[in-house]
């Protein structure tokens, strides 16, 4: 989305800013670089100290036997973690489970929030309760948001086996049984995801001319078949992009979960991250862990590029 | 375009259903602050307390780390304001003005902060504090705030900069003013709402973090409020719903009204930033 923006404006500064300097290195040209330093340092020295040096600290730390302990000797040891990592199937277990998490959470999110948005789109009434009610999950703290959660799946207080006794059904303990953990923690994902993918996607719709809309009206398109031919095309960027951003904030994402379950019952819960956070301060193997880190970010890119690649061929095929 | 009534009526169906999942929740924690510790306990659970304790509140207010915690999210959260504000608006000028390398190599900067793994950086963050001693600190925590917001406000910022019309600065230039007189008088002060956008995500950010706090910070007088209520669900916690409930309440306020000031501005500016790059 930016990239092609930005490709299309550079020229043209480009182009103004020679014309102005008049020449590749005049005076002008070298104060502006003087300025730019000056204007640049300050945000600079914390985003090389803080970001840039631990992220590529990070990537090397994968290759060497790093442990949290003081004075430890660190030594380069190849690829022997990544050898360690392919058969250790408690990661991949959980990288599965990362996997799922973060797909269905973000692709339950986007269905949601692409009807939600459509609703408050129509002219609805109650706008201003809805603005409100959209406006709370959004802003609550991680930590809130899983003590509320723990709150509503409570197996002897909660309301959600309240509401199944009404009809007979018994307690389901939501957070500690093996078949619902997963789905339960979903669940709070979408909840607390929904308000910011809702919001951005009503922008998208508003930005889709209503001539379009009532083209298709005249020729006898209903609400159905408009939402179909029309909203949905003119969306497909923003979905795709906000799908995807969706995607790697929950496959990265750990504070709903660490205080939903902890990674529990029996691993179900272990998302990757929170499987990571163990092995680095846990059990202090911080070599190991970067490892797994790596593995994280290659499969991020991977899984992010295919999906790109083939909605954007789709779009095109579709166009054409 | 006339919508039929019974289409209409299944749309609000479908909306109560969104407000119902979307506000239930919210609306059973503030229930539950006001419920006594019996009846949080007891089998049948109601929306509306049986009878209204105002003593949970007190409760949660009276314990010592509670009150600490809020007072260093507090610190915390302004500092990291004050200081991603101060970092973020020249940096934005420079990203949006000055083009080149510069706006490039921030560009990949920006998306790959998004794409790593925060536990892939804290891991070597951690060593580089424990390094130049801010592990266990505050203010190690501030600057790591800040330096994590950064590529969100840089991104908003910019678009907000590039929205202000060259011509405004060159007609500055031309009555003589240097490029920083400029910025300072023309340029800052047209850039007020996306600054007041920038304090405000920043605020709630660090108001809200969870993750940093936990790996950073050891010692319990330090603890932020996230830390401290997440350490009330343990075994302690659970005989105490009641005060983590209100407690919890208490934590979500602050950034509820910061929020809702900030909601249309952070939608706009992430348009901003996206459409104007």
């Amino acid at each position: 989305m930016s990239a092609a923006t930005a490709a299309v404006a550079t020229p043209s500064a480009r182009s103004a800013r020679s014309r102005r300097s008049g020449g590749p290195s005049g005076p002008r040209q070298r104060a502006e670089r003087r300025e730019a330093i000056a204007l640049v340092i300050p945000a600079l020295l914390p985003i090389i100290v803080f970001s840039v040096i631990p992220l590529a600290v990070g990537v090397a730390l994968g290759f060497t036997n790093a442990t949290l302990a003081r004075n430890a000797t660190i030594e380069f040891i190849g690829f022997d973690n990544f050898v360690k990592l392919a058969g250790d199937t408690a990661f991949w277990n959980s990288f599965g489970i990362g996997i799922v998490w973060a797909t269905s959470v973000a692709v339950l999110t986007g269905v949601c929030a692409l009807a939600l948005a459509s609703l408050l789109n129509a002219n609805l009434r109650f706008k201003p309760l809805t603005r409100i009610i959209v406006l709370i999950p959004w802003a609550m703290p991680p930590v809130v948001t899983g003590i509320v959660w723990r709150m509503i799946y409570d197996v002897n207080s909660g309301p959600l086996n309240a509401a199944l006794g009404w009809f007979g059904l018994g307690p389901v303990n939501w957070l500690g049984d093996f078949s619902t953990a997963l789905p339960a923690v979903i669940v709070v994902g979408i909840w607390s995801g929904l308000p910011q993918t809702t919001v951005l996607l009503l922008a998208g719709m508003q930005s889709i001319p209503t001539e379009l809309h009532e083209a298709a009206a005249m020729d006898g398109a209903n609400g159905a078949r408009r939402f179909w031919h029309v909203t949905l095309p003119g969306l497909r960027s923003v979905l795709i992009a906000i799908t995807s951003i969706d995607f790697i904030w929950n496959f990265n994402d750990f504070g709903i979960v660490y205080v939903l379950t902890e990674g529990g019952p029996g691993g179900r819960t272990m998302i990757p991250p929170l499987f990571t956070y163990l092995e680095a301060f846990r059990n202090r193997e911080i070599g190991y862990a970067s490892a797994m880190g790596d593995v994280l970010v290659l499969a991020i890119l991977l899984i992010l590029s295919v999906y790109i690649v083939v909605q954007f061929r789709q779009q095109k095929e579709g166009r054409s | 375009m006339r919508t039929s009534p019974r289409v209409r009526a299944g749309q609000y169906v479908l909306l109560a259903g969104f407000l119902l999942f979307l506000g239930f929740p919210v609306l059973w924690i503030v229930s539950a602050s006001f419920k006594s510790s019996a009846e949080l306990n007891s089998l049948s659970a109601s929306l509306i307390p049986n009878e209204w304790v105002f003593t949970n509140f007190t409760e949660a207010l009276e314990r010592q780390n509670l009150l600490r915690s809020a007072a260093n999210s507090f610190l915390v959260a302004v500092c990291t304001m004050v200081l991603g504000v101060v970092l973020t608006l020249p940096m934005s000028y420079a990203l949006a003005r000055l083009r080149g390398k510069l706006r490039a190599a921030g560009t990949v900067w920006i998306l790959a902060t998004q794409v790593f793994p925060q536990i892939l950086i804290i891991i070597p963050l951690f060593l580089v504090l424990r390094t130049v001693m801010l592990n266990d600190t505050l203010f190690g925590l501030i600057l790591v705030y800040v330096t994590f917001t950064l590529p969100f406000t840089l991104w908003m910022m910019q678009g907000y900069v590039a929205a202000i019309p060259r011509e405004l600065e060159d007609a500055g230039a031309m009555d003589g003013a240097n490029r920083f007189r400029v910025l300072l008088h023309i340029v800052f002060p047209l850039l007020r709402p996306g600054l007041m956008a920038t304090a405000m995500f920043t605020f709630v950010s660090a108001w809200n973090e969870f993750f940093l706090a936990l790996v950073l910070l050891q010692s319990p007088e330090l603890y932020t409020l996230p830390i401290t209520l997440r350490s009330f669900l343990g075994a302690e916690g659970q005989t105490q719903l009641g005060p983590l409930a209100a407690g919890a309440v208490l934590a979500t306020i602050p950034s509820v009204i910061v929020f809702g000031f900030l909601q249309k501005k952070l939608t706009g500016g992430m348009l901003a930033g996206a459409v104007k790059g």
